[in-house]
């Protein structure tokens, strides 16, 4: 288990590290770093302080070391926009991103789980055709074409819900529904897979055979053997997906997280929170999916060995 | 004496379209149809996408109060006909996307193939590559590199062929590496083909049917990104015409005008549905496997 954890950690580690490497090389690819990184409405005297601490004066790789140098002191730089620190801006939007997100995660396991095993056991009755259907649909349309359709009906047609911020309870209905509509498609079709696989097995035969009641044997025998698949799916893919749809969600809604951010800062050039920003959801995602992969780890016996994937 | 004449075999398209139930069938025509009005949209077009007209702003499609005549699905806020829009925007995303694609799937396929014949140390870097890549969001890379090298059209390009790269590389790397072990493989190995040969004469003809599967499913991701980037305000500018930044800037107008999203929305949906199912199709058709179930 310890040597996984390890792997898992290094593997990360060389994962955030490649990441900072092509955000660097990119950021100095543009020609006019001095300009991508300090931006206009400096003073002379500013200027030089800056240029002299990000080394911009000096070879490329001494840039690149003055460039780690950040991260280690924590100095990332100032918003062009609103010249304040980078990190500072980042962090308020945290926990209204979380909060959403916390949100659709609660709502995807609730129904996608569910559903995705109805859709197993019914799979031949027309009830399980719909649920496939509707998982075609969450996975086909694409969010921010499902985000107009919810504001322009309940929004303007019906005039029931707020279309921006997040003040209210009511706010977050339609940004859970429009981030979850991915989620829960891509959770169900993984969790009937998943499923259909399990109930072929041999003892699922043996658990009815024995008279154990149906609904007890898919539950138990069931779900028990297929939940870590579906737990590796939850982390790798849903992590992904979570980002990318945050950040049309929060523009679609003007909600006030770091996908918004993301894109806000990328039309006005904001280099410095764009650079950060991007960075910051990377890492997020990481270690997401290391965490994942601990607790697949953890779940099943085979994975501690190491080395069988 | 009778001559017995063999009922003449059905072409592989035929088989296709035998096999296909309504709605797969439905897909393919809707395909089909999209295809030709983005081919044609330069003649099939009634205006110039980009010819603005002030005094014929937010005029509703046709049968509504106040539309105008020839501008069949209405205009904008700019006074330009989006029957000409959607026409242009449904070509030009159709065309970024096909673009894209391929050069994912030259990328994507070139690696695959190197770290499946090659092995070794090749396959360990290209592998760990693909790894990274899965592990980040393509959005946030996408956003990163647009806005720092500016969204002009090769760019974007460029940023859609990278996405994907990593789907193609692990099913060719996959699949090669599967039949590298075979003993046809071996034989030509024997025979004295170079590694190059072997790649591309033995190997590369044997990973058509998974291609043609990937390219369709990636082509469907493509539209999407494209879409949402140009959506954001981040692909394609303006005054060029893409679906995903009709729906965006029509946002603004939608309480009084919802038509000028309404007609972009409704075709990005026609050609992701069509392509997905088409995608899904091919996909359960060429994993035999699946078939049998």
């Amino acid at each position: 288990m310890l040597s996984l954890a390890l792997r898992t950690l290094l593997r990360m580690a060389l994962t955030f590290f490649v990441i900072v490497t092509l955000v660097f090389l990119v950021t100095r690819l543009t020609g006019s770093p001095v300009d991508f990184v300090l931006g206009e409405g400096l003073t002379a005297e500013d200027r030089q302080i800056l240029i002299r601490y990000y080394a911009l004066d000096r070879p490329l790789w001494d840039q690149y070391l003055a460039f780690l140098r950040g991260f280690t002191d924590g100095e990332f730089g100032l918003s062009f926009i609103e010249r304040r620190p980078v990190a500072q801006i980042v962090a308020e939007r945290i926990w209204p991103s979380l909060q959403l997100l916390i949100a659709a995660v609660s709502v995807t396991l609730a129904v996608a789980i569910p559903l995705g095993i109805v859709a197993a056991v019914w799979r031949d009755r027309w009830f399980g055709s719909a649920v496939m259907a509707l998982a075609f649909l969450g996975y086909a349309i694409p969010d921010f074409i499902l985000a107009v359709f919810l504001v322009l009906t309940f929004s303007y047609w019906l005039n029931w819900l707020p279309v921006m911020g997040n003040a209210t309870a009511l706010h977050f209905l339609m940004p859970t529904a429009v981030l979850s509509a991915a989620l829960i498609a891509a959770l169900m079709r993984f969790t009937r897979n998943a499923m259909l696989d399990v109930l072929g097995q041999d003892y699922m035969r043996t658990a009815l055979a024995k008279g154990l009641p149906e609904r007890r044997v898919i539950l138990r025998h069931g779900l028990g053997n297929a939940w870590i698949t579906i737990l590796s799916v939850v982390g790798l893919k849903l992590a992904g997906l979570a980002a990318s749809g945050s950040v049309v969600v929060e523009t679609v809604f003007s909600w006030p997280g770091i996908g918004e951010l993301l894109v806000r800062s990328a039309i006005q050039r904001d280099y410095p929170v764009l650079q950060f920003g991007v960075v910051a959801v990377a890492l997020a995602v990481i270690v997401i999916n290391m965490l994942t992969d601990l607790a697949y780890g953890l779940a099943d016996p085979r994975m501690r060995q190491g080395g069988a994937r | 004496m009778t001559v017995l004449h063999a009922p003449a075999a059905p072409g592989p398209i035929r088989r296709l379209w035998d096999e296909a139930d309504t709605v797969q069938r439905a897909a393919l025509l809707i395909g089909l149809a999209l295809l030709v009005l983005a081919v044609l949209a330069p003649w099939l077009a009634p205006f110039d996408p980009d010819r603005q007209s002030l005094i014929a702003r937010f005029r509703p499609p046709l049968g509504f109060a106040g539309a105008r005549p020839g501008h069949w699905l209405g205009t904008d806020e700019l006074g330009r006909d989006i029957l000409s829009r959607g026409l242009y925007g449904l070509r030009l995303t159709l065309m970024l996307a096909a673009l894209g694609a391929t050069l994912g799937l030259m990328i994507g396929g070139t690696l695959g193939l190197l770290a499946g014949v090659v092995g070794g140390r090749t396959e360990a870097l290209i592998m760990g590559a693909v790894d990274t890549q899965i592990a980040v969001p393509f959005t946030l890379i996408a956003l990163f590199v647009l806005t720092v090298f500016g969204s002009t059209l090769t760019v974007l390009v460029l940023v859609l062929g990278l996405y994907g790269w990593e789907q193609y590389a692990r099913i060719v790397r996959a699949e090669a590496a599967r039949l590298m072990t075979l003993p046809f493989i071996e034989a030509a190995r024997c025979a004295g083909a170079s590694p190059v040969r072997i790649a591309l004469s033995h190997v590369l003809p044997n990973l058509v049917s998974p291609l043609v599967v990937q390219f369709t499913l990636s082509l469907s991701n493509i539209i999407l990104l494209e879409s949402t980037l140009s959506f954001l305000g981040l692909g394609v500018q303006p005054p060029t015409a893409t679906l995903g930044a009709m729906v965006g800037v029509g946002r603004d107008f939608m309480p009084t005008a919802p038509w000028i999203v309404l007609v972009p929305a409704a075709l990005i949906l026609a050609v992701t549905f069509s392509i997905q199912i088409l995608g899904d199709w091919l996909r359960d058709r060429a994993d035999v496997r699946l078939r049998r179930r």
